[in-house]
């Protein structure tokens, strides 16, 4: 057994997704991308510029958890006009969930089923159309599976490689999905049709799992790397300053 | 000139089948004592224009809407607002859902009196699909860039829920967002703002600085002194939103019983006075 959870290194994983970003607004959505986003901004990308999900860009970094931690330092106002106005802009780095998505990168966070009477209505279609077609995108999954990981998602909220390549170079020119982690593994879209190519495996994840576990088929280079895992540094990181309850574990699947 | 109303005056002006723009965000500094006087009224058949919270799912959940127009509808601390989502998988509402972004560009060309705002988000997603009567524009200049034309979201009438304001209609913003109610009031025919406490002119400024005045007396025809105006979303710095409250609220989804007697408590009264009184005794 090794000596760090599966959640650190998705934290780890999900950090990286920001290396060389500089300085942008990176914009975690949920527990496990705003501790990654944390640490790469205490680590390797300094220059981050992170909110507090509310109002401010924060200049200290602070832990997971409303209640802790000291008063933080702000540096910056946005409000969500501003948000807005930096979307558009560019400068922004969104880390996103997805209800579904596929092949292409594909998102779904609207709703299951027809739009006119949908199964399930979700968040809808929230900034997810706009991030997509003007900054870098890349998406969190922590339950890979069959029901997220689908041939085709019911609405296309977030665009994906081939509807990017369909709108012509000039529309697509900001359209960018970095990475997606799961909890199993990473990926992207490095291939010659943009489709979705596992780039790393978990430590202690078989490729069949994720074939599995993947409702379309997914490109797998051989041998498959294993996702690199937390340095010493950064897991005291981690756990001593940016998640001492360890909040974001509880978001994973194992 | 006085504007004072109260929010059975307010709801004296709308009427059945009007388009309503409603400021604040997800659960965040919402107009509710006028959302309250619309519940108690007959109105129906409305379209709400809004960054939704649970001025959406009372509505909905009461019957006043054909049509909702929305990037989102949140109760931010209870991701899905539980009336909408009923409203929305009973089929009993049409949903105009937008990205976020869009919703701002199509009240701002309202605002502006243009027909329409260029914009890059939309291409490509289902927004496009799911309605087809948003077009897209080319860009004259030699770039030729095929971008959305939003349309403009005019608004019959605007209800917004600031801090503090004037008799006259200058509204003032203390917590952290101005969210978007400039540009609801200026995208609407009628505008309408609640506050948590009328003040002179002269003590707009003894709370904040000259740039907490969003809004001016040309963007209001009305002001409607409501303390506890935004209960039980949030209203910095005031007070937070009433978490309890809005749990109790959204249990009452899809559980008629309960739904019926939070009704009865809250909303089948005879002003907001007696719904403040009702939460207070509770």
């Amino acid at each position: 057994m090794s000596d760090f959870t599966r959640a650190e290194v998705c934290a780890v994983a999900i950090a990286e997704l920001f290396r060389g970003d500089g300085e942008l607004l990176a914009s975690p959505i949920g527990n496990l991308p705003m501790l990654g986003a944390r640490l790469a901004k205490l680590t390797f990308e300094p220059g981050l510029l992170l909110s507090d999900g509310v109002a401010f860009l924060l200049a200290s970094v602070p832990p997971l958890g409303a209640a802790r931690g000291a008063k933080p330092i702000i540096e910056g106002w946005l409000p969500y006009r501003t948000v807005f106005d930096v979307v558009w802009s560019g400068r922004r780095h969104v880390v996103m969930g997805a209800t579904q998505i596929d092949r292409f990168g594909n998102q779904n966070i609207a709703c299951i089923g027809p739009f006119e009477k949908p199964r399930a209505q979700l968040l809808g279609m929230r900034g997810a159309p706009g991030n997509t077609v003007n900054h870098p995108t890349s998406y969190w999954i922590p339950n890979h599976g069959k029901r997220v990981f689908v041939e085709a998602v019911d609405l296309v909220c977030g665009v994906g490689y081939d509807r990017a390549a369909a709108l012509g170079e000039t529309a697509s020119r900001f359209h960018e999905i970095r990475r997606v982690v799961s909890n199993l593994g990473v990926f992207d879209f490095g291939t010659p049709d943009h489709s979705m190519r596992l780039v790393s495996l978990h430590p202690g994840v078989s490729v069949e799992d994720v074939i599995e576990l993947t409702g379309f088929e997914l490109r797998v280079p051989d041998p498959v790397p294993e996702t690199r895992a937390p340095s010493a540094e950064e897991l005291r990181i981690l756990r001593e300053v940016l998640d001492p309850d360890g909040i974001a574990a509880r978001e994973v699947s194992a | 000139m006085d504007k004072r109303l109260t929010e059975e005056q307010v709801v004296a002006e709308l009427r059945d089948g009007m388009t309503l723009g409603i400021g604040g965000w997800g659960s965040r500094r919402k107009p509710m004592s006028l959302v309250r006087a619309i519940v108690r009224s007959p109105l129906r058949d409305l379209t709400i224009v809004s960054y939704g919270g649970p001025d959406v799912g009372l509505l909905c959940a009461t019957g006043k809407v054909r049509k909702v127009v929305y990037g989102f509808v949140s109760l931010d601390s209870i991701p899905l607002e539980p009336h909408f989502r009923i409203a929305r998988q009973e089929g009993a509402v049409e949903a105009w859902e937008l990205d976020e972004g869009m919703l701002q560009w199509g009240l701002y060309a309202a605002a502006i009196r243009l027909p329409f705002l260029p914009t890059r988000a939309g291409l490509g997603s289902d927004v496009m699909r799911i309605h087809p009567e948003l077009e897209l524009v080319k860009s004259p200049y030699p770039d030729g860039e095929m971008l959305v034309a939003m349309p403009a979201l005019r608004l019959d009438a605007a209800l917004i829920h600031m801090n503090r304001a004037d008799s006259s209609g200058n509204g003032q913003f203390l917590g952290p967002d101005p969210f978007f109610d400039d540009l609801f009031c200026m995208a609407a025919e009628r505008r309408f703002m609640s506050c948590e406490r009328i003040v002179s002119t002269e003590d707009l400024l003894a709370e904040g600085t000259v740039h907490t005045l969003k809004i001016n007396r040309m963007m209001v025809d009305g002001v409607v002194e409501a303390p506890g105006g935004a209960h039980f979303t949030e209203c910095p710095p005031d007070y937070g939103r009433d978490e309890a409250f809005q749990k109790d609220y959204a249990a009452t989804a899809g559980d008629p019983e309960a739904w019926s007697a939070f009704r009865s408590r809250y909303l089948d009264l005879g002003s907001e006075r007696e719904y403040q009184e009702a939460v207070r005794g509770g």
